[in-house]
C-alpha cells in the first residue's frame, strides 16, 4: 500500500451560521470572511502538518487545486508543492493537480512541474484535472463545452514538452506556440508519474488505462459510496484487458483515530460537522453547466443502471454532484450519518485499520489519501490524528498488496546520496 | 394554402446533419430560434406559412441537429456554419427572423456578408453587453428558474418545450435537449457578448427589433443599442407580457407584427 497524507488547507473560520446565511462556500463566497492575518497563520500550520507528515512516514504528501473556494485555499498547489519541495526529503510530493485548460499556455504546467521535479528530486506525482465546474467554467471563465477539447489539447502539448528532445512548433487548435522548448526539464524520465483525479466518467476510465496513469476518485462521501464507482472502474478495466494491479487506482478517505471510539467520536464530530455542514455548502446551480458533462457520458449513464448510481455517488471532482446531493437530500448529514455511511472513518487504531482494511479490499486501490485535517481541525488534532495513523493504523495496513504487485506509477527519485545538502538526510 | 404539409429534410453543415422544416408557398421566409431551439413546429409558423414559404432549419447542435458544435470554436466558426445553413436550406438572400442567440448569428451573417440575407426580423438577439445593464448568469440556474428566464407566461415554455410522452424517446429528448443547451453554451460563455457592437454599423438592412418587455435575460434597452447601432432603417417593437422568447409568449401578437413587418415592401 502507498499511504498519501492529503491536505485540501481549508478556511478554519467560517461563521456557525455560514450554511444559513450564505448560498455557496464555492464561486459567489463572500470574501468578506476570508481574514487574511488569520490565513497567515493557517497556511503555516497546515505546511507544518504536511512536513510532519512525511517525518512521521507517509509515502507521499499531496496538495490540490481549488479557485474561488472557502475550503481549499490553493489556487496554486504548484507553490505550496515548492515549499514542501525544499522543506521534505523522503515522501513524494503528489501535485493533485493542475487543471491544464486553465494554464496560458500549457507549456506553463510543463515547466512548473519540470521544477518541482528537479527541486524535490524526482519526488513528483503530476495530476491532470479537469477541474471541477466551479473552479474552470464560473470562477476561471472556460467555456464548459470546449472544457474538455482544450484539457486533452493542452495534456499532448505537455507529454510533448517532456518526451521531446528538441525544440518544436505546436500547432494546435487551441493554442500555436512557434517555439517550445520547456527548460528546465524533469528529473523523472521520460516524464513524472501521471495521475488523473476523476469522478465516475467511464471515457475517464479508458482513457486511464489507455495512456497508462493512475485513475484518483477523490470522493468525499468515502469508502461506502464509492464502491459503485470503483467497481464500475475495475469492470472497465477487465473489458479491456487490463491487469488488475490496484497500483492503478487511488482513493481519497476521511480517517479520525483516537484511543477508543468515544474519544474519536467525541474529538472529530466538531471537525466533521464543519466540513460537511459549512465546507461543503455548495449551490447546485454551478454544478452542472452544460457541456461539463459530455454527451457520451449522459448516454452511458442513461443506459446503465451501474453507472447512473457511480454518477450519483460520485464526488466532488465529478461536477460537486455530490453537493447536490446534500442540497437535495433534505439538508445536511448528522454526524451520525457521516460516521454511518462511511464519509469519515472514526474509531480506534484497530477500528479504523478494519474499515480501511474492507475498503482497501472491495474497492481494490493501492493508494490511500487519507485526509487527517479537515474543516477546523486545529494544529494540535490533526498533529494527534496524523501521530495515531502512522504509529498505531499504518502497520496494519501497509503491507497489504505486498509482493503481489509491482507499483508502476510510483516517483523514483535520485539517490539519496545524489542530492543537495539542502534537501538530504545529510 | 391552409393545407400545405410540413416537410421535413436534412442538410449537412461541416459533416454533421441538420434538420429544416418547410411549409407554406411563395417567398422564402427563414426563422433561426436561440436557446432550447425549437423542437416542435408552432402555431406562430402556420400563421407565417398561410402567406410565405416558412423554412426553419436547426442550428449546430440544436434540436434537430446531430453535434456540430463540437466543431464551432470562435465566432467566425459559427458565422460560417450559419452561411452554409442558410444556403443548404435555400435560404440565401430571404427575409430572415432570427430569435435569442439566432438573432445574434443573423446580425452577424448580415454584416460579414450583407447579400446573404433580405430584411431582418430580430427577437430579443445576444451580442452586446453593457455593464449597465448586466446580463444575467443564464446558465447557472436550476431548470425552473432557466425556465422563468425564459419566458413571462410558465404555461406557454411548457407547451413550447413538452418531453415526448413516450418514455424511451424522453430519455433521448433529455440527452437532445441537453446537447441543445452545451450548443448555447459553447456560443454563449460567459457574457453573450460576441463583439457585436463593433460591427453593427455594417448591418445596412431593414431590421424590424422585437422585445418582451418583460425580457429578463436581455433587458429592454438592448433594443435601443441595437437600435442605435444598426445602420439600417430600424422599427422597434416592444410586446406586452411576454419574456425573452416573446414568439412563444405571445404568437399572435408577434405573428401579426412579422406579417406586417414583411408584407410591408
Amino acid at each position: 500500500m502507498k499511504l498519501m497524507y492529503f491536505h485540501l488547507m481549508p478556511y478554519m473560520d467560517l461563521p456557525e451560521d455560514f450554511a444559513e446565511k450564505h448560498e455557496s462556500v464555492w464561486v459567489d463566497v463572500n470574501s468578506k470572511l476570508f481574514d487574511p492575518r488569520k490565513a497567515h497563520h493557517m497556511y503555516h500550520e497546515f505546511i507544518s502538518e504536511l512536513e510532519h507528515a512525511d517525518a512521521v512516514g507517509f509515502d507521499a504528501i499531496c496538495v490540490n487545486e481549488h479557485h474561488s473556494n472557502a475550503y481549499g485555499m490553493m489556487p496554486s498547489p504548484n507553490l505550496l508543492a515548492s515549499t514542501l519541495a525544499r522543506s521534505t526529503t523522503d515522501a513524494a510530493i503528489c501535485v493533485m493537480g493542475n487543471s491544464l485548460a486553465l494554464y496560458n499556455p500549457p507549456t506553463r504546467v510543463a515547466e512548473e512541474f519540470a521544477m518541482l521535479d528537479c527541486l524535490s528530486g524526482g519526488r513528483l506525482i503530476a495530476g491532470f484535472p479537469v477541474g471541477t465546474p466551479m473552479d474552470t467554467c464560473y470562477a476561471y471563465g472556460q467555456n464548459p463545452s470546449q472544457l474538455r477539447q482544450r484539457y486533452h489539447e493542452a495534456h499532448d502539448l505537455i507529454m510533448r514538452c517532456w518526451t521531446e528532445t528538441d525544440p518544436f512548433a505546436f500547432h494546435g487548435r487551441f493554442n500555436q506556440q512557434r517555439y517550445v522548448n520547456p527548460w528546465p526539464r524533469p528529473i523523472q524520465q521520460p516524464h513524472p508519474p501521471v495521475w488523473i483525479p476523476g469522478g465516475g466518467a467511464v471515457e475517464t476510465w479508458r482513457w486511464c488505462a489507455d495512456v497508462d496513469y493512475v485513475y484518483a476518485y477523490l470522493s468525499y462521501y468515502g469508502y461506502l459510496a464509492g464502491q459503485a464507482t470503483m467497481q464500475g472502474f475495475w469492470r472497465e478495466m477487465k473489458n479491456l484487458g487490463k491487469e488488475p494491479n490496484p497500483y492503478r487506482a487511488a482513493f481519497l478517505q476521511f480517517v479520525g483515530v483516537a484511543e477508543t471510539e468515544q474519544e474519536a467520536l467525541d474529538l472529530y464530530r466538531e471537525p466533521a460537522e464543519y466540513f460537511y455542514n459549512r465546507s461543503l455548502k455548495v449551490s447546485p446551480k454551478y454544478v452542472a453547466p452544460p457541456g461539463y458533462m459530455t454527451e457520451a457520458t449522459l448516454r452511458a449513464r442513461a443506459q446503465s443502471q451501474v453507472a447512473k448510481l457511480a454518477g450519483q455517488t460520485a464526488g466532488a471532482d465529478a461536477a460537486g454532484a455530490g453537493a447536490a446531493k446534500v442540497e437535495s437530500g433534505g439538508g445536511p448529514p448528522s454526524f451520525e450519518e457521516m460516521v454511518e455511511k462511511g464519509f469519515v472513518v472514526i474509531g480506534s487504531p484497530d477500528q479504523v485499520a478494519e474499515k480501511l482494511t474492507t475498503a482497501i479490499k472491495d474497492l481494490h486501490f493501492g493508494n490511500l489519501m487519507v485526509l487527517l485535517q479537515y474543516g477546523n481541525m486545529q494544529r494540535d488534532l490533526a498533529t494527534y490524528n496524523t501521530d495515531m495513523f502512522a504509529k498505531y493504523v499504518r502497520p496494519q495496513i501497509e503491507h497489504i498488496f505486498e509482493n503481489e504487485w509491482e507499483h508502476h506509477w510510483w516517483p523514483k527519485p535520485m539517490p539519496m546520496a545524489d542530492r543537495a545538502a539542502g534537501n538530504s538526510h545529510e | 394554402m391552409n393545407n400545405a404539409t410540413l416537410k421535413t429534410s436534412f442538410v449537412t453543415v461541416n459533416g454533421a446533419r441538420h434538420r429544416v422544416w418547410e411549409k407554406g408557398s411563395g417567398k422564402p421566409l427563414g426563422f433561426l430560434a436561440g436557446i432550447g431551439g425549437r423542437p416542435k413546429w408552432l402555431p406562430l409558423f402556420d400563421r407565417l406559412a398561410q402567406h410565405y414559404r416558412v423554412v426553419v432549419p436547426s442550428l449546430p447542435g440544436f434540436p434537430g441537429a446531430e453535434p456540430g458544435h463540437l466543431l464551432l470554436d470562435d465566432n467566425s466558426d459559427w458565422i460560417c456554419a450559419t452561411l452554409d445553413l442558410l444556403e443548404q436550406s435555400g435560404l440565401t438572400g430571404a427575409d430572415m427572423i432570427g430569435a435569442c442567440l439566432g438573432g445574434s448569428l443573423l446580425a452577424d451573417v448580415a454584416a460579414h456578408s450583407p447579400r446573404s440575407v433580405g430584411r431582418l426580423a430580430l427577437i430579443a438577439p445576444f451580442g452586446l453587453y453593457h455593464e449597465t445593464h448586466p446580463l444575467p448568469d443564464f446558465f447557472a440556474q436550476t431548470f425552473s428558474q432557466q425556465k422563468k428566464l425564459l419566458c413571462h407566461r410558465e404555461h406557454a415554455f411548457d407547451e413550447a418545450f413538452a418531453p415526448p410522452e413516450d418514455e424511451n424517446d424522453k430519455e433521448e429528448w433529455e440527452i437532445l435537449r441537453y446537447r441543445g443547451m452545451e450548443a448555447a453554451a459553447r456560443y454563449l460563455w460567459p457574457f453573450g457578448d460576441r463583439g457585436l457592437g463593433k460591427r453593427l454599423h455594417r448591418v445596412t438592412h431593414d431590421t424590424l427589433l422585437i422585445w418582451g418587455k418583460e425580457d429578463k435575460i436581455i433587458p429592454p434597452p438592448y433594443a435601443q443599442a441595437f437600435a442605435n447601432g444598426i445602420k439600417g432603417a430600424t422599427q422597434t417593437l416592444l410586446i406586452d407580457n411576454a419574456g425573452h422568447l416573446a414568439d412563444i409568449d405571445q404568437p399572435d401578437t408577434v405573428a401579426q407584427a412579422l406579417l406586417t413587418y414583411f408584407n410591408s415592401a
